[in-house]
C-alpha cells in the first residue's frame, strides 16, 4: 500500500504539490492525469524518494520514504518506475540493461540474471533483440526493455510517467499493451499519462492533478462520465 | 645516408634520456589522473561553491608557465623547506598537480556528460552511488573524455621536456648535450624526433582502437 499524507513540495518559490493526499491499495491501477507542470512528474518522484518533499509523509508498505533511517536503495527495490524519457543505459545491450540491476543491487548470479532478463524481456515481445545495442532499438522498444528492466527488480509496485509521451504515434500502441498487460496481472501501478481511452480502460481510479493540488479522484466511469471540478471538466473538453 | 660522429653509445645515451621521459611522463600522467579524477568528482559533486578554492588552486596550475612552476617548486621545497630531495622527485610531483589541474576538467567534463535521466534510472533500480558511479558514469564519461585525456597525456609528454631546469636529463636534454658535441643539430633533432614519436604514437592509437571498440554498432 502506498499512502501519501499531506505532501507539501516547492521548488524555491514554487510551489509544485500543495498538501496531497492519497492512498493506493496493493492491486490498484491508478491513472493520474492533469495539464503539464501540475505536478504529477513531482509526485512519483517523491514516491520513491528521488525528490525530497518538504512536508507530510508517504509510506510504502509503512515504510515512511523520506524518514532519515529508512535505505531507500533497498526500498526503491519495491518500486519500479519507468520515466517519459528513454534511458536504456547505452553501453549495455538489451541483456545487460536488464541484468546490471539484478546483479549489483540484488546480488543474483550472472546466470540467475541472465535467466530472469530473458524471461522478462520475452514477456514484453523482445526476445528477438537480446544482445543488440539500444541505440538500434525504437522508442517503443526501448520503453519496453526500460520495463522489463524495472520488472526484473521484481517490484511491488510499478511507477509509470507518461511512458508514451516521447513516442512515434504508431509505437504507442505496443507500449501501452504492455501496460495492459501488467495491470491485468495484477500489479499495483500508477500511471502519470495523457492516454484518456487507456486511462478509461486500466483504471480502478483515475486522479486529475490541477496545479499542485489532486482536484478530483474518481473511479473512471465517473470521473470521465459526471466530472465535477470545472478544471476537469476543461481539461477533458480540451483533450477530446 | 652522410657522415656522422654519432655513436652506438650516443645512440644509447638518446634511448636513457626517452626511458627518463617516459618515466616521468608516465609517474605524472598516473598520479595526476588519480588525483584528476578525485579533484573532478569532488567539484562536481560539492558544486561550484563549495569546490571554489579547489578550483582555484587548479587554476593557478593551469595558468602559470610549467617551467615556472618547476624552478619555484624546486626552490621552494629544497632551500625553505630543506628538504633534501632530487630533482626528479620535484619533477614528478609538479607534473602530476599540472596534469591533475586539466584532468579535473575533463573529468568534470566527462561526468556531466552523462544524462541525469540516465542516473535517476539506475538510482531507481536501487543502485548506490557509488553503483551508479562505476557502473553507469564511469563508462560514459570515460568515453566521452578519452580523446582529451589521450590529448592531455601527449601534452604532459611534450611538457616533460621542461624538467630539464631541475636536473632531470630527459630525451631532450639528452639530445643538447649531444649536439653541444657533435654540432650535428639538424640530424640529432631528427633522432630525437623520432624518438618521440616512437613513444607516442602507440598511445594516440590506443585512443583511436579504444573508441572503434566502444562504437557499439
Ligand atoms: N528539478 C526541478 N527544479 C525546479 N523546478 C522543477 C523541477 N522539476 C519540476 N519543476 C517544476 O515543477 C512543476 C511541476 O513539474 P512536474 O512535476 O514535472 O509536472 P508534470 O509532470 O505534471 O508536468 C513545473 O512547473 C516544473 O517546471
Ligand atoms: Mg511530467
Amino acid at each position: 500500500m502506498i499512502e501519501i499524507e499531506n505532501v507539501r513540495k516547492s521548488f524555491g518559490p514554487l510551489e509544485v504539490l500543495k498538501g496531497i493526499n492519497l492512498t493506493v491499495q496493493k492491486g490498484e491501477v491508478l491513472t493520474v492525469i492533469g495539464g503539464s507542470g501540475s505536478g504529477k512528474s513531482t509526485l512519483l518522484t517523491c514516491i520513491n524518494g528521488l525528490e525530497p518533499i518538504d512536508s507530510g509523509r508517504i509510506l510504502v508498505d509503512g515504510i515512511e520514504v523520506h524518514a532519515k533511517t529508512t535505505d531507500l536503495n533497498k526500498l526503491r527495490r519495491k518500486i519500479g518506475i519507468v520515466f517519459q524519457q528513454w534511458n536504456a543505459f547505452p553501453h549495455l545491450t538489451v541483456v545487460e540493461n536488464v541484468m546490471l540491476a539484478q546483479v549489483k543491487v540484488l546480488k543474483r548470479s550472472k546466470a540467475e540474471a541472465e535467466a530472469e532478463a530473458v524471461r522478462q524481456l520475452k514477456h514484453v515481445g523482445l526476445s528477438d533483440k537480446l544482445n543488440v545495442y539500444p541505440s538500434r532499438l525504437s522508442g517503443g522498444q526501448q520503453q519496453r526493455m526500460a520495463i522489463a528492466r524495472a520488472l526484473a527488480m521484481s517490484p511491488d509496485y510499478m511507477l509509470f510517467d507518461e511512458v508514451t509521451s516521447a513516442l512515434d504515434p504508431q509505437l504507442v500502441g505496443e507500449v501501452l499493451d504492455t501496460l495492459r498487460m501488467l495491470a491485468s496481472e495484477g500489479m499495483t501501478m500508477i500511471c502519470v499519462t495523457h492516454e484518456m481511452k487507456f486511462a478509461r480502460e486500466v483504471s480502478d481510479r483515475v486522479a486529475f492533478f490541477d496545479k499542485g493540488v489532486m482536484a478530483e479522484i474518481a473511479p473512471p466511469e465517473e470521473l470521465f462520465g459526471a466530472p465535477k471540478d470545472p478544471e476537469l471538466r476543461k481539461f477533458l473538453a480540451a483533450t477530446h | 645516408m652522410f657522415d656522422t660522429a654519432l655513436t652506438a653509445n650516443d645512440l644509447i645515451f638518446l634511448a636513457k634520456g626517452a626511458g627518463m621521459t617516459l618515466i616521468v611522463t608516465g609517474i605524472s600522467v598516473l598520479l595526476g589522473t588519480i588525483l584528476g579524477i578525485l579533484f573532478g568528482v569532488f567539484r562536481y559533486q560539492v558544486g561550484p561553491w563549495w569546490a571554489a578554492p579547489l578550483t582555484f588552486v587548479l587554476d593557478i596550475f593551469r595558468s602559470i608557465p610549467l617551467l615556472i612552476q618547476l624552478v619555484l617548486a624546486n626552490a621552494f621545497v629544497t632551500t625553505v623547506l630543506g628538504f633534501r630531495i632530487s630533482g626528479f622527485t620535484v619533477a614528478c610531483g609538479v607534473l602530476s598537480l599540472y596534469t591533475s589541474a586539466y584532468c579535473a576538467e575533463i573529468v568534470r567534463g566527462g561526468i556531466e556528460s552523462v544524462p541525469t535521466t540516465l542516473r535517476r534510472a539506475a538510482r531507481s533500480l536501487g543502485m548506490t552511488w557509488g553503483q551508479d558511479m562505476r557502473s553507469i558514469v564511469l563508462p560514459l564519461a570515460t568515453r566521452v573524455a578519452l580523446p582529451s585525456w589521450i590529448g592531455l597525456a601527449l601534452g604532459v609528454m611534450k611538457d616533460s621536456a621542461l624538467v630539464f631546469i631541475v636536473q632531470v636529463v630527459e630525451l631532450l636534454k639528452s639530445t643538447q648535450i649531444l649536439i653541444t658535441r657533435l654540432q650535428e643539430p639538424l640530424f640529432l633533432l631528427m633522432i630525437c624526433g623520432l624518438f618521440y614519436f616512437v613513444i607516442s604514437f602507440p598511445v594516440a592509437r590506443l585512443g583511436g582502437y579504444l573508441e572503434r571498440r566502444w562504437s557499439n554498432d
